[in-house]
């Protein structure tokens, strides 16, 4: 019954660094063959610190740079955007919401424009339509007909997401990348983004790609879960798996790095505080 | 005598549509040797209270307090001469962001060094000698070489023990960090927190945590100030606020931690509290 929407199979991304005056040419291996699978409608969540190549991995999915080597599939089709370039029916299909909402939005551009902007490039519908598709879209994620001929800065930092969201959305895409998407928002913000993500996900049968270094959101919202470190992929399995049964030692580290917040470790901390 | 005693303490600022209120009466006290952690949202008013404490807001802020006191000494008399000795010195503040809080102009160690210069009045010689003493404390290999690195040179986590390092330079009685390790991973975030900690046990001092991470006050205070919309919510150690946390909004903001989600949806904030006036904001919880 399940479908796959996604599949990578061992994905290398290098960068060709030129040489300066003193300094020779230098490669950068940033992905090193991935391969991961996901269904339709589940979550693969990546972790991993900076510069260990999730977000490049991202931008290899979304279409946006070519993978060095490797082959990657979408609904089945191998994809070679540096071949054979980028269909408007394949960007349809992949969209992405990127980590700073403050950033990825054009301050000169209104809120209706901002979502009927994708319809524009990539499809033929008239403007009326376009309209009309980007006011029932902001009611999708929770903001209002009034939103729509405001600029960004009129919005706090969840809605901007929101807005995000609602931009990637507009196509109607099988997936959906998300590149650390409630990171730099606050704890509370951080929960309705992360409800109204996974309603999109249960009303769209959306497949979500989902990029993060915090692992207390990554348990919640991911089905799989991939650990990247340097490049390769450490650790890959279900959710449950990694999380009881963590194999490699980087996995481990990240584990033992985050902070818990439970009475019982708390008390724990407390208790070696008085004997030190 | 507390370390630094706030009591009453408002903050506005000057707009367009009229006085804006960051802070709406907050008292606050820290004991010498104390680890507090005020936890908020953005717009609480955690970082505001503590750049007023500091003396660093812009000039369309008004401050205004019953009593800000550090160490016996009345802050809102002093002549803002006399305030400069005491901040940075006896008082200092690390900030969010550390790449954007150092000067890119110039080497690590010129800024290290900087302080030594202003405060101590310190030869060359010892202020290298004591550069070099400040940047193994906090960590950095080599420090002789590393003294003329500039910030653009260095990670992110090694940029923010440098800001370490020129904050404990002058040995502190205070020291608040102002979302120290938001912009970092969480391995290099667990670093900079126990090199916090372990720093604040060695010299004794103050420290005050501004964070919005539940988690990060959970690995670090003794006492925990929660603040919403410029008021205090409550005020607890830390044991008996996640044990038994007595306002709502705390409650809030402890569901709305993913790991303690039930079911699959998460309660948010606003779930368990309706949107009070922002006049009222305080009074209505």
């Amino acid at each position: 019954m399940s479908t796959t929407v996604l599949e990578g199979k061992n994905i290398v991304r290098d960068y060709h660094i030129g040489g300066g005056l003193f300094t020779g040419p230098r490669t950068v291996h940033a992905v090193k063959g991935v391969s991961f699978t996901v269904d339709k409608g589940k979550t693969l969540a990546i972790v991993g610190e900076s510069g260990c190549g999730k977000s490049t991995l991202a931008r290899i999915i979304t279409l946006i740079d070519p993978a060095t080597a490797g082959e990657l599939f979408i609904d089945g089709n191998k994809v070679d955007i540096a071949k054979h370039g980028l269909s408007k029916d394949m960007r349809r299909k992949v969209q992405i919401v990127f980590q700073n909402p403050y950033g990825s939005l054009n301050p000169r551009q209104k809120i209706g424009d901002v979502l009927g902007e994708p319809l524009l490039i990539n499809t033929d519908k008239p403007a009326a339509e376009r309209r009309d598709l980007a006011m029932k879209m902001l009611k999708k994620v929770g903001l209002g007909h009034e939103h729509y001929n405001r600029y960004p800065h009129m919005f706090s930092g969840g809605q901007r997401q929101r807005i995000a969201i609602a931009r990637a959305l507009m196509l109607n895409p099988s997936l959906l990348v998300l590149d650390e998407p409630v990171s730099a928002l606050d704890l509370s913000v951080q929960a309705q983004v992360l409800n109204l993500l996974a309603d999109l996900q249960d009303e769209f049968q959306l497949t979500y790609v989902f990029i993060s270094h915090d692992l207390s959101v990554v348990r919640y919202i991911a089905d799989d879960v991939m650990v990247m470190y340097f490049g390769e992929a450490v650790e890959y399995g279900s959710r449950d798996e990694v999380f009881s049964d963590p194999k490699h030692s980087y996995t481990r580290t990240l584990f033992a790095a985050t902070p818990r917040a439970d009475v019982a470790s708390i008390k724990a901390r407390l208790a070696k505080k008085k004997a030190a | 005598m507390s370390l630094l005693e706030i009591k009453n303490l408002t903050v506005s600022f000057d707009t367009a549509a009229g006085p804006f209120m960051a802070v709406q009466g907050i008292d606050l006290a820290i004991e010498p040797r104390e680890v507090l952690a005020i936890v908020g949202e953005s717009g609480s008013g955690k970082s505001v209270a503590m750049l007023a404490v500091m003396g660093l807001l812009p000039n369309t802020a008004t401050v205004k307090a019953d009593r800000m006191a550090f160490d016996g000494v009345d802050l809102l008399e002093l002549s803002p001469s006399e305030r400069r000795k005491i901040v940075g010195k006896d008082i200092s503040m690390i900030f969010q962001e550390p790449i954007a809080s150092l000067n890119p102009c110039f080497t690590v160690g010129f800024q290290i060094e900087e302080v030594l210069r202003f405060h101590m009045g310190m030869d060359r010689a010892q202020r290298r000698a004591r550069a070099i003493e400040l940047m193994k404390l906090v960590g950095i290999a080599d420090p002789e070489e590393r003294l003329s690195s500039f910030p653009h040179q260095m990670s992110g986590g090694q940029c923010q023990r440098v800001m370490i390092a020129i904050a404990i330079a002058c040995n502190p009685k205070l020291l608040i960090a102002d979302e120290p390790t938001t912009a970092l991973d969480v391995t290099i975030q667990k670093q900079i927190l126990d090199l916090l900690v372990s720093l604040q046990a060695k010299y004794g001092m103050g420290l005050i945590m501004i964070t919005h991470n539940m988690g990060v006050v959970a690995e670090t205070a003794d006492r925990v100030i929660v603040q919403y919309k410029g008021r205090k919510m409550e005020e607890a150690d830390v044991l008996s606020l996640f044990e038994s946390p007595k306002s709502n909004y705390t409650r809030a903001l402890l569901s709305a931690l993913p790991e303690n989600a039930v079911g699959d949806r998460l309660p948010t904030v606003s779930d368990m509290m309706f949107e009070p006036a922002p006049s009222a904001a305080g009074a209505a919880l």
